[in-house]
């Protein structure tokens, strides 16, 4: 039993105004940012993501948690169809972004890749450049040339990482000389500064220590006023901490799905009950 | 506890690590070698001359091989305009698309030709350039070392980009960059060092190739003015002269030799002097 109507009708404010160019397809504020619906997710023979239905609403902070191979990280990586790298993958069921089917014919996965970002577990700024030049580089290498709009992306994309008081002395200092948590915020501001409507997180403070990870919290909760945000966890506390609603994966099925309260103190299922409170995983 | 069987093993481990030096040693003794024969016997034929002059005839002293410095230069840019695109995008191919089965055929047939002795080289490229054009020529010359440079550029462009960690690529795809101007604008880049390295390895290599350039570029006394026309190139030159019975040629040969070493030294040097890592100083 998936629980798709469990999540109709969102709490917050109507979702963000989507880039210009994308205002004709902005819906109205109860349509899900994200409808999966029948996803099945092959490698290969392995059938790692089981007939999952879940809808992510928009401009909250959707956690998913399970224990390690539970198909977590293969759902997130095709909300933005970043599975179809492995040569090997198919999938089955689909994916819709705001009503939009992302895997039909005519969309490019590099359009759904713009429009829902993403940020990995490992910080991964680009070595052979600067602060600046790694925030900037997914508008530069999309086309724009415009230095007025670069300026003003690059600091409004700091700004929203939280990083800006932080480095704007060193725009141009190579990123990689900033410390862990900077590293990944500059990532979240890379992701941030193409405007996408989305942004997926892969254990993004899993590798960081307490206090980088306390940043990066607070961070996804300024996020959530304007972006649609699914995260990825290993740490329960994190999902009860930041999220709105919560979906438990386990053996590539989705257990259960609600809001995190929920989830957290009064789950439905044994196995969710069993996870949440420490049993297993 | 027995104290003499531990001093045995502490024996051991020196006798190890003397004989693993020794041979670490031995490795580069070959350079050291070369390069005191090299001056030893060459550098007294070095002078401005040498670098300036014309080889003289035989019996006049004096001469150089300018017009030989000049044709190997020419012989390189030659084969670097067909090893270079050809090799960097064979294995930008290899390593970042491709498919399991065509990139294992690939990288077998560059590993064969990699092994072909050069010669033989020479031997096919008279026979697809040499003859048809009628003459030995420059163009003959450059193609065999470019066909050269080709799998040793590719197998080292494939190499370095694959060291370039994975999370790069899907942070790059991930940010709606097309796959190709990733490859190109982040995986190249990141990589970049290696692979001029490996370009600059593989025009070493050919820079002192003799016998493929004995079919095709043949050698030239003089100024080559037309690429369609044989030209001289300093392998060939030393060549002709370390086979010759006469004593002011072989000084001449000596210094050749001295003298190809420290250009290819030198190029090796400043490119890599130029394409330095401009964060190199603080990471």
């Amino acid at each position: 039993m998936t629980t798709a109507n469990e999540t109709v009708a969102p709490p917050g404010p109507p979702r963000p105004a989507a880039p210009k160019e994308k205002a004709s397809m902005t819906p109205g504020t109860n349509v899900p940012a994200l409808t999966a619906r029948n996803l099945s997710i092959y490698f290969g023979s392995n059938h790692v993501l089981k007939a999952v239905s879940l809808d992510v609403p928009a401009r909250a902070v959707t956690a998913i948690i399970g224990p390690s191979g539970c198909g977590k990280s293969t759902f997130l990586r095709a909300l933005n169809r970043m599975h179809e790298l492995v040569p090997t993958a198919r999938m089955e069921g689909e994916i819709r972004l705001f009503g939009e089917d992302i895997y039909s014919q005519q969309v490019e996965p590099v359009v759904v890749r713009r429009r829902v970002g993403m940020v990995f577990q490992k910080s991964n700024p680009f070595p052979t450049m600067s602060i600046a030049e790694n925030v900037t580089v997914g508008l530069r290498l999309n086309g724009m040339r415009n230095r007025a709009t670069l300026t003003e992306r690059l600091e409004e994309s700091l700004v929203m990482a939280a990083l800006w008081d932080e480095v704007k002395d060193r725009l141009d200092a190579p990123a990689i000389s900033l410390s862990g948590g900077q590293q990944q915020r500059l990532c979240i501001a890379r992701a941030l500064a193409v405007r996408p409507e989305v942004l997926l997180m892969d254990e993004p403070a899993s590798a960081l220590d307490p206090l980088a990870t306390a940043k990066i919290e607070d961070l996804i909760l300024e996020l959530k006023k304007d972006y649609t945000i699914v995260i990825v966890t290993h740490n329960m506390q994190q999902a009860a901490r930041i999220s709105d609603y919560t979906a438990f994966f386990y053996l590539g099925e989705l257990i259960e799905y609600g809001s995190t309260s929920r989830i957290f103190t009064n789950p439905t299922k044994k196995q969710t009950e069993d996870y949440v409170t420490g049993r297993f995983g | 506890m027995r104290p003499t069987n531990h001093r045995w093993r502490k024996f051991k481990n020196v006798l190890m690590q003397v004989i693993t030096c020794v041979c670490a040693l031995l490795v580069i003794a070959p350079l050291g070698l070369i390069f005191y024969h090299l001056l030893k016997s060459g550098l007294g034929s070095v002078n401005w001359a040498f670098f300036t002059e014309l080889p003289k005839p035989v019996g006049e002293s004096g001469g150089g091989m300018a017009n030989a410095i000049v044709g190997t230069f020419e012989l390189l840019a030659l084969a670097a305009c067909l090893g270079v695109p050809v090799g960097v995008l064979g294995g930008i191919y290899l390593a970042e698309y491709g498919s399991l089965h065509l990139n294992w055929w690939i990288r077998f047939g560059a590993d064969v030709l990699n092994g072909v002795p050069s010669i033989i080289w020479g031997m096919v490229v008279w026979v697809l350039i040499v003859v048809p054009m009628k003459g030995f020529s420059a163009w003959a010359g450059g193609i065999v070392l470019g066909m050269m440079m080709i799998p040793l550029v590719m197998r080292t462009t494939e190499e370095v980009l694959l060291l370039v960690p994975n999370g790069y690529r899907e942070a790059a795809l991930a940010l709606g960059i097309a796959q190709w101007r990733a490859v190109l604008q982040i995986v190249v880049r990141t990589a970049l060092k290696g692979i001029v390295t490996g370009v600059l390895l593989a025009l070493a290599r050919v820079a002192g190739e003799t016998a493929p350039l004995l079919f095709t570029a043949f050698g030239n006394q003089f100024w080559n003015r037309n690429l369609s026309d044989p030209i001289a190139a300093v392998p060939l030159q030393i060549f002709k002269y370390a086979v010759s019975p006469y004593e002011d040629w072989h000084r001449q040969a000596w210094a050749g030799a001295l003298v190809l070493l420290l250009l290819i030294a030198v190029v090796n040097v400043s490119v890599r002097v130029l394409t330095r890592d401009r964060f190199a100083q603080r990471s």
